[in-house]
């Protein structure tokens, strides 16, 4: 298009300020709208993989609870409790499992030193495997082995908080610290994800933990992950956990109190499902509105086109040819939808921007971004979708002879 | 005269569908406008003026019969040969000015060059040229709605003439003006015509039609009069 053709385009979009700026905004709006949804959706979704990202999402929790329901000639209402045994036998039998570990814990903070250092920290047993049930990331040093369970090493492994207080920054590997009164060799620093309060915690090997602590060989928790395996898969491996569990401690394999079985897999397979239907959701909405926008624009070309029946026969008489009728209407038609839908574009992201940058961290919603991607290809459809809408009444316009159109007031 | 006429109408016949029946407008007219001529077609509202005008400008089809123009058959030509057409042999004049209401004066006697791709600066130098011919130079940059009626039919008048046609077709050039403006009009006509443009009038008013050179009459889609004014 010359300079000239874009002069006398700009002339008759600004003829009518009012049509045009309410054909624009109409676009902008559905644009910005669709933009905002978009990064919503995202925010969301990152915000619950957020949540999730701590610890292992194929991972299966076991824990004791009190038998519910009469069995054997048992009472319902009976504790049950875990043993290494337990776990050995839930280890060989249950096919499937990738990972697993036990869990002993040390009920409440306890009094930890180093020097003239203290602290009260949560101690945790565990076993090896325990660091990829929690995505534990070593900062220093290792995690619990396999020696340190068989030898009952006391060695402890740090979140990156304890070492901050006990040791202001000097390197803590190799050093002594006190477990009410217990000397522990550090022999590594971890990092987790899950938030402030696993980094405030200590493991040790669970069989120092059993030993020093009294525990026997009692367990607190049994916790696996399942690789890949699909959801049918997990409950699969949950059911066989219950019937061995059932059968070890003699309760009803109907009995879902005595113990408690969470399998992660199948919440996260739940909770992606729900966004399955959220991003649905922002589908059908986004093109709602976008639906809507298209419909605005198609209203108001019509209108426009109606509006300038007679300068279009005054046009023709002086030899313009349809094809130049057409086309002017479109240009207009492309270039009001094409810069309001910038304009929204460019408004939306800011306003994504200014959100994702001031919302306090929180659990529901993380970095809402745009697929700027989308949000362009949705600017073009509306654009293309304006085009077509102007382009109907532009060709009924400029078949229309000069006289009619003239006669038109 | 030995050059083969300008217009030539063979029978030509125009009917209107309205409804269910059909007006025919326009009944087995012939005619002949030579080079030069200065013609006035008269008749009563609804006796076929406006219609023929339309045919002659190409601005409307017609049913039957043959109109040439300029040696040039006129017929089911498409839209696009009817606009050049238009644009490079004919100038109009409406009784209602037809002048864009958002463009100015200088604007809208330039916007025929528009089509034909000429230069924004060329076409508004042409543009004013004509706008001085016609004396309302001063007026250039004026919008339609600052001007009086006979200023807006000058401007018209300068937008007909601007590409250089062979034809000049004015209808009821003088129905929205006073008397005086009226015979200003006419005798601006008459001026160029002078200059070899070949113009066509259509009027109800007898004394207008009396300024012209030649009146020919329609009575119900027939000539029934041609002669000498």
């Amino acid at each position: 298009m010359s300079f000239d053709g874009l002069r006398e385009l700009f002339d008759t979009v600004n003829r009518n300020r009012l049509r045009t700026a309410l054909t624009a905004l109409s676009v902008a709006w559905g644009i910005f709208m669709l933009v905002i949804l978009l990064a919503a959706g995202t925010g969301l979704e990152r915000g619950v993989a957020h949540n999730f990202r701590d610890d292992a999402v194929n991972s299966i929790w076991i824990r004791p609870g009190k038998t519910s329901l009469p069995h054997a000639g048992h009472t319902p209402g009976r504790s049950v409790q875990f043993t290494n045994d337990d776990m050995a036998a839930v280890s060989r039998s249950v096919s499937g499992i990738e990972h697993i570990t036990g869990r002993f814990y040390l009920w409440g903070e306890y009094f930890v030193s180093y020097g003239q250092e203290h602290g009260s920290f949560d101690i945790r047993g565990c076993h090896p495997d325990h660091r990829y049930l929690e995505k534990t990331l070593m900062l220093a040093g290792r995690f619990i082995d396999d020696l340190d369970i068989e030898k009952r090493r006391k060695v402890a492994v740090i979140g990156p908080e304890v070492r901050t207080a006990l040791f202001k920054g000097k390197d803590p590997l190799g050093e002594y610290v006190k477990i009410r009164g217990v000397n522990y060799r550090v022999v590594g620093v971890f990092e987790d994800e899950g938030g402030q309060n696993e980094l405030r915690k200590i493991y040790i090997p669970i069989s120092t933990a059993q030993l020093v602590y009294h525990g026997a060989d009692r367990l607190h928790h049994i916790m696996y992950t399942v690789g890949d395996a699909s959801t049918e898969a997990s409950e699969r491996m949950v059911a066989e956990t219950r019937a061995l569990l059932a059968r070890r401690h003699d309760f009803s394999p109907q009995d879902r109190r005595a113990v408690n079985i969470q399998n992660n897999l199948q919440e996260f397979q739940r909770i992606k499902q729900i966004f399955d239907w959220i991003r649905a959701f922002v589908w059908i909405v986004g093109i709602g509105t976008i639906f809507a926008g298209v419909v605005g624009v198609s209203n108001i070309m019509l209108i426009s086109v109606q509006e300038r029946t007679k300068e279009i026969g005054i046009r023709k008489a002086i030899g313009a040819t349809p094809w130049s009728i057409v086309s002017s209407i479109l240009q207009e038609a492309v270039l009001v939808t094409s810069a309001a839908g910038y304009s929204g574009l460019v408004a939306g992201v800011a306003l994504v921007e200014f959100v994702s940058k001031t919302i306090p961290e929180n659990d529901y919603v993380r970095n809402p971004e745009v697929d700027l991607r989308m949000a362009l290809v949705a600017t073009f459809i509306l654009v293309a979708c304006g085009a077509l809408a102007g382009l109907v009444p532009a060709v009924r316009a400029a078949r229309v002879k000069p006289v009619v159109a003239m006669r038109e007031e | 005269m030995n050059d083969p006429p300008l217009i030539t109408l063979d029978r030509v016949n125009k009917s209107y569908r309205m409804g269910a029946s059909t007006l025919h407008v326009l009944k087995d007219v012939d005619l002949a406008v030579g080079r030069g001529a200065f013609v006035s077609i008269m008749g009563s509202s609804g006796s076929g003026k406006s219609t023929l005008l339309n045919v002659l400008g190409i601005l409307d089809d017609y049913d039957s019969g043959s109109y040439t123009l300029d040696g040039t058959p006129i017929r089911e030509l498409s839209e696009r040969r009817a606009a050049r057409y238009r644009n490079r042999f004919i100038g109009f004049v409406f009784q209602s000015f037809n002048l864009l209401a958002f463009k100015t004066a200088l604007e809208n006697v330039a916007l025929p060059l528009y089509y034909q791709g000429v230069s924004r600066r060329e076409r508004n130098r042409i543009a004013f040229s004509y706008l001085e011919r016609l004396d309302i130079a001063d007026r250039a940059e004026h919008l339609p709605s600052e001007l009086s009626g006979g200023q807006k039919q000058r401007v018209a008048l300068a937008r007909a003439l601007i590409t250089q046609p062979k034809l000049i077709l004015a209808d009821e050039p003088t129905g929205a003006l006073d008397t005086d403006t009226s015979y200003r009009l006419m005798e601006l006509l008459r001026e160029i015509n002078a200059e070899g443009i070949t113009i066509v009038v259509v009027t109800h008013e007898k004394d207008i039609a009396e300024r012209t050179q030649r009146i020919i009459r329609l009575r119900d889609g027939r000539v029934v009069e041609d002669a000498a004014a």
